[in-house]
């Protein structure tokens, strides 16, 4: 009993001692503290508290009236959604968009990352990776500008078609709802290629230029070098960046598909952003686009949660 | 880097392989750069000339019409002011408000060094969407002026995380004999860290500048109506969707607005003289600053 009690006051003593220490610790971090909590304070208003404003898919909200003042509906909005022939298309461009992107964008970088990386005069292969760059540091809106040019009725798209006899007649490219997936891929491949061999070159430059030497003297062709040592070498890159970029799916971006897309093409471009713009900004339906945002976020969420963990698991590290 | 000297033991397979890649390669570059050196070419041609078509790498008519017709404009040179100076303000004080949090949450001893990293992080992944964002810059008073474009993109999480693996990296003996000599973390910070840390700062400087000059959507979506407002890229955005539309172009609207005598302007010219506008200064910038760039990319992506 009494040394029960005694061991109690040795934990009390024990944990005033942690306070104390806190406190302490407290005062010698201040500079740090005073450094963090205007931008803690930041990143929860400007971040964080617009979740909040989730609230709005379970109403029908009126900007004029107060929160109080605001009709509950439950899940309305999401059962109209998914009862709506259009939002049905919306998700299934969404991730017809994603997984287009998403498959051309990895062959595409990789491909360049190993073709570059065989080049062997140096001046050369930094000129053709500066070019690669290019598109990628262009805004959606420049980018768009030049692929409506390039794909307009009198563009050069049209004309090398012509020229090669492909086709007897221009195409309006944008005007055709079918091409518009493929359009898409292709100016997304055109504009971030270069930019996304950058990390399997890394990874590239990783691997021990002895497997090289070695496969040489065994009388490995080129190919063959390529196919068992480069290859293998970007597996772990591979695998990591081939599962964040699932964890984003739904991530699909919302500036080319707005911007590219018209009256002709909606049944193919809109995405669940463009939809959440044209109801909520145009539309003034905000409570029906919230619902749309936030299916989009919650379920992007989960994704990228467990992308990370697979990635992490995995032993390769994941976001952070 | 990767490969050194492999001119012994060139086989007739090697010498095929790399000829059809430079080959490749080239046609490769013509892909990246057509789209945007034609537009060049089309914008310094003769605007009537340029719908005959047939301009492809050279102008035809050389001209600079266009590009006076578009300087003549007062509303252009309003939306290169604003244009430049969110680039400038916002790449500024972006990276001095990141470079301090991430020198914050680089310090081995700060006791909530993870949980403020991680509520940064967890921006990556989750945003409260258009809506209740829209809402919420109404409800601060933000529309309508100039810092809407500064203060929702002062930290981003992706260049906080680059900035502290950078920080991290430093020696830690530094800190401690700065610390012994009696500079408090705001000394150390300013006068040892910021010098130190140059090229992180030129990598998410760059990083932030791009992304500010290229910005659009929250000039369309915040301040369309306030012409003071306006930007490069919102500009030509606009002769986008009504060339597309094609209901009243706004292109033409561009070129009936402006005064004095002329020769023909087109839509077309317009939207070409435009396009290189907005996008000439990155072109000019980038190649020098590329270095820093594919670095914060590598130390981003590879942990």
């Amino acid at each position: 009993m009494a040394q029960s009690s005694s061991a109690q006051q040795t934990i009390v003593n024990q944990e005033e001692k942690g306070f104390k220490l806190f406190l302490k610790r407290l005062k010698q971090q201040q500079a740090l503290l005073w450094m963090t909590i205007p931008f803690i304070i930041w990143v929860i208003i400007f971040k964080y508290l617009p979740v909040w404003g989730w609230t709005m898919a379970f109403q029908d909200y009126k900007p004029a009236l107060s929160f109080s003042e605001q009709e509950w509906v439950g899940f309305k909005h999401f059962l109209f959604l998914f009862q709506d022939d259009r939002f049905l298309g919306v998700l299934r461009n969404t991730l017809a968009q994603s997984l287009i992107n998403l498959v051309l964008g990895f062959f595409t970088a990789i491909g360049l990352a190993v073709l570059i990386n065989e080049l062997t005069n140096m001046k050369f292969r930094r000129t053709v990776q500066t070019i690669s760059y290019l598109p990628h540091f262009l805004s959606w809106v420049v980018a768009a500008a030049l692929v409506s040019t390039v794909l307009s009725v009198d563009g050069i798209v049209n004309e090398i078609l012509m020229g090669l006899g492909l086709i007897d007649r221009e195409i309006i490219w944008l005007g055709v709802g079918e091409y518009f997936w493929g359009i898409l891929g292709a100016a997304e491949v055109w504009k971030n290629v270069g930019w996304n061999a950058i990390v399997y070159l890394a990874a590239i430059s990783m691997i021990d230029q002895e497997q090289y030497e070695a496969a040489k003297i065994d009388g490995a062709s080129r190919l063959q070098r390529i196919r068992h040592i480069t290859i293998p070498g970007m597996k772990s890159v591979i695998v990591v960046l081939l599962i964040m970029n699932i964890g984003y799916i739904l991530e699909a971006g919302f500036e080319p598909q707005y911007l590219l897309g018209n009256g002709q093409n909606v049944e193919y471009s809109e995405n669940i952003d463009v939809f959440v713009i044209k109801y909520g900004i145009s539309m003034f339906n905000f409570s029906l686009a919230t619902a749309a945002g936030m299916f989009k976020t919650v379920i992007s969420f989960v994704f990228l949660i467990a992308a990370n963990s697979i990635s992490k698991r995995l032993g390769q590290g994941g976001l952070y | 880097m990767a490969k050194k000297k492999r001119s012994y033991m060139r086989t007739r397979e090697d010498k095929i392989f790399d000829t059809s890649n430079v080959i490749f390669m080239i046609i490769l570059c013509i892909f990246m750069l057509y789209p945007f050196l034609n537009q060049l070419a089309v914008s310094f041609n003769e605007a009537s000339d340029a719908i005959r078509g047939g301009i492809y790498l050279w102008p035809r008519e050389f001209t600079l019409h266009n590009y006076e017709h578009v300087f003549e404009k007062a509303a252009i040179w309003q939306a290169i002011l604003i244009s430049v100076l969110r680039t400038v303000v916002g790449a500024g004080v972006g990276l001095l408000c990141t470079a301090m949090v991430a020198y914050a949450i680089a310090q081995p001893h700060f006791m909530f060094k993870r949980s403020v990293a991680i509520i940064f992080i967890m921006t990556m992944y989750f945003n409260g969407g258009l809506i209740p964002t829209f809402l919420l810059m109404r409800d601060l008073g933000l529309i309508g002026s100039f810092w809407v474009y500064i203060l929702p993109a002062l930290i981003s999480a992706f260049n906080l995380i680059i900035m502290r693996s950078f920080i991290e990296g430093l020696p830690q003996s530094i800190f401690e004999s700065a610390k012994i000599d009696g500079a408090g973390d705001f000394r150390i910070f300013f006068k040892i860290v910021l010098p130190l840390s140059l090229p992180v700062l030129a990598t998410v400087a760059l990083f932030v500048a791009v992304f500010q000059w290229n910005q659009w959507f929250d000039v369309f979506l915040y301040n369309s109506s306030i012409k003071e407002l306006t930007t490069l890229q919102y500009e030509l955005m606009k002769i986008l969707q009504n060339s597309s539309t094609s209901s009243g172009d706004a292109a033409s609207a561009f070129v009936s607005s402006a005064g004095g005598s002329r020769e023909s302007v087109t839509p077309k010219a317009i939207q070409a003289t435009m396009t290189i506008v907005a996008s000439v200064p990155i072109i000019m910038v980038y190649p020098f600053l590329q270095k820093y760039f594919v670095k914060g990319m590598t130390l981003g992506a590879v942990k």
